[in-house]
């Protein structure tokens, strides 16, 4: 009976499959806009493997017409300041995540409990951030005036610590996954509130703690908002932000090329490849990351997206 | 029934002081949870309340007089709602608002079309590896930053060595065009630009809605011989419904507010741009930064939260009539 069950619902679902000619023109749909998205990519990478003056002669390209390393050689011999500003990035993203992840999981973890007679209020006091804020002017003026954080390292960590959305994704996750009798009974074997937090609840939350992690390594990783709003001094400049001020500085000399000193400035100034290389050079551990990323990722939009 | 009256009112004392010292008391007890929240609350009285209150500022005629926050802001002079009033008289606050709920309108309806389109189409693909490369590829331009998204429009959209201009325009005999001159080329590249980040995420939300729908109904309704068509125009799109709702009214309620990166990395905050390109976001920025005008910069802030405060409540009002569950509050 259950074998005839099984037939029937194969050949239903045989039935159901569209035609040929659609599942072709779908995988067709989907490679173009597959590729909308992984060529830009390459554009990038291609550039920085393209001999500079060709790129003069015949523009950027995605496939280089004559192939050269004189990029990347260009940045391991001059790139102190690369190389520091990958140091910074690294650095403030290790950092970052793990003290906003210990903070958020901390956090989520008391409201979650239900024999906690508060939660709703301290639950508020979070959601509210959501709702309103008191915009760009005072939140600056919080961070240069009164904390007096700006060109420090701190301001490059300090703003992205808190986030309402990932306390309500942790939270929900507890809910779900920590049973209250587990805690109950860790309690009543004479388990100390933050035993019990360390040993027990956090391996349940091992998905959850992926997914906000996640979602953090890549916030700090790609930040260069942070380093736009608070720090002058090029010695904290982390990868993003060094990016940005290289093209800055490229268009505003180009600009002011007919003036003497302009074009000797942009002389100086990392080539086109190189650029892209350093461009290169951020994008990667994104790429490497990649599959795990993705995979988490995933998950962790599903949990945020229909139960938020 | 031996309690007599003395009693009864000693007994009543305590009770009435327990309520009173019922928060300290909770602190007490449970010290070590109150210890747990701790950090998160300190970054966020610093990070989102004082700068709520700090929104005064807007009312000030805020003068540097040294380096602290609170002398500046009490030496500074009210001055009520002058610095809204020179807000608004500037066209620039038209211009703004309009780029701002225009952009947003047009994001919100394009990127759901896309993303529910895709999403259905890529759940009808029969083969699950590229049904997983495609989604891969899809979420690629998300997880990459603005800064990169910024150089990749740089090389395609360049004057002098850009792809467009070097190798497309001339394949097609076309002549070069000036992109970073012309503010009428921008809304359709900052669109495209955003529509690109953004739909491999909103994309997996939708499969994994669609993912979420009992199977029963397919076969019931294969039973029946229904096209597939049918299917999805009568059971994938009407249970999808209720998600693109509420991700919708959402979305609605953040209209005031746009995407710093897109608004300000993509067009590279070319001045000759902004007239297609400046959003309150960016225009308070560059208000704050580079005019150092901290009155307009503060009032066109303050103007931004207090819409977006508005219409998230009533965004999340209408959700909470749809359904409970979704809704922020």
């Amino acid at each position: 009976m259950k074998h005839k069950d099984d037939v029937q619902i194969t050949t239903v679902n045989k039935l159901n499959d569209i035609k040929p000619f659609w599942n072709g023109a779908f995988n067709l749909i989907f490679i173009i806009y597959a590729l909308c998205c992984i060529v830009p990519l390459v554009l990038i990478i291609g550039i920085s493997f393209t001999d500079e003056k060709t790129i003069t002669v015949h523009g950027y390209n995605f496939i280089p017409k004559v192939f050269s390393l004189e990029a990347y050689k260009w940045v391991v011999k001059t790139g102190e300041a690369i190389f520091r500003a990958y140091g910074i990035s690294i650095f403030v993203t290790i950092v970052g995540t793990l003290v906003s992840l210990a903070i958020i999981a901390m956090f989520s973890y008391v409201i979650s409990r239900k024999d906690f007679k508060h939660r709703n209020k301290f639950a508020f006091i979070v959601f509210f951030t959501m709702i309103f804020n008191g915009g760009l002017v005072p939140w600056y003026m919080v961070y240069v005036n009164i904390l007096h954080m700006n060109n420090t390292i701190f301001a490059l960590i300090v703003p992205s610590l808190a986030n309402a959305w990932y306390v309500m994704i942790m939270r929900t996750f507890y809910q779900t996954n920590v049973p209250d009798s587990l805690i109950e009974s860790a309690k009543i074997d004479g388990a100390g509130e933050f035993r019990i937090f360390i040993q027990i609840v956090l391996p349940l939350a091992k998905a959850g703690l992926a997914t906000v992690g996640l979602f953090q390594c890549l916030q700090y990783w790609n930040d260069w908002y942070l380093p736009l709003m608070f720090v002058d001094d090029a010695n904290l400049f982390n990868l993003q932000y060094l990016l940005y001020k290289t093209l800055a500085a490229i268009q505003y000399l180009s600009q002011a090329a007919n003036l003497p000193q302009g074009s000797q400035a942009l002389a100086n100034l990392p080539s086109e490849t190189a650029r892209m290389a350093m461009c290169t050079l951020a994008i990667g551990p994104i790429i490497i990351a990649y599959p795990f990323f993705q995979k988490y990722f995933v998950k962790g939009l599903t949990v945020g997206a229909v139960k938020g | 029934m031996g309690v007599t009256r003395t009693e009864v009112k000693e007994a009543a004392v305590p009770l009435k002081a327990k309520k009173k010292t019922g928060f300290l008391r909770d602190i007490v007890k449970n010290k070590v949870l109150y210890v747990m929240m701790l950090p998160l609350l300190v970054v966020l009285f610093f990070n989102n309340y004082l700068p709520m209150a700090g929104v005064l500022i807007a009312f000030k005629n805020y003068q540097y007089h040294g380096n602290n926050f609170f002398e500046n802001f009490f030496l500074s002079d009210w001055v009520g709602f002058r610095n809204f009033e020179f807000f608004t008289a500037t066209p620039d606050a038209f211009t703004i608002t309009r780029n701002t709920l225009g952009y947003n309108f047009i994001f919100i309806f394009l990127g759901l079309v896309v993303s529910v389109f895709f999403a259905i189409l890529l759940n009808e693909i029969k083969n699950k590896f590229l049904s997983k490369f495609y989604q891969a590829s899809m979420l690629l331009p998300y997880f990459m930053s603005w800064i990169v998204v910024s150089y990749i429009v740089f090389a395609l959209f360049g004057e002098e060595k850009g792809f467009v201009n070097k190798s497309l325009l001339p394949a097609l005999g076309m002549q070069e065009v000036s992109w970073y001159a012309d503010p009428m080329k921008w809304p359709f590249i900052l669109t495209f630009v955003n529509i690109w980040k953004l739909t491999g995420y909103n994309t997996v939300i939708y499969i994994a809605a669609i993912a979420g729908i009992d199977q029963e109904f397919y076969e019931a309704a294969i039973v029946d011989g229904a096209s597939k068509w049918q299917q999805i125009r009568s059971i994938t799109i009407p249970l999808l419904k209720t998600l693109m709702i509420i991700l919708t009214l959402l979305a609605v309620g953040k209209v005031f507010y746009s995407d710093f990166g897109l608004f300000f990395q993509v067009p590279r905050n070319t001045g000759a741009l902004y007239d297609t390109t400046q959003t309150i976001d960016t225009y308070v920025y560059n208000a704050l930064r580079n005019l150092n005008d901290v009155g307009m910069a503060s009032a066109s802030g303050l103007y931004q939260s207090v819409c977006g405060f508005v219409l998230v409540m009533i965004s999340n009002l209408i959700v909470r009539k749809i359904d409970p569950e979704q809704a922020l509050f």
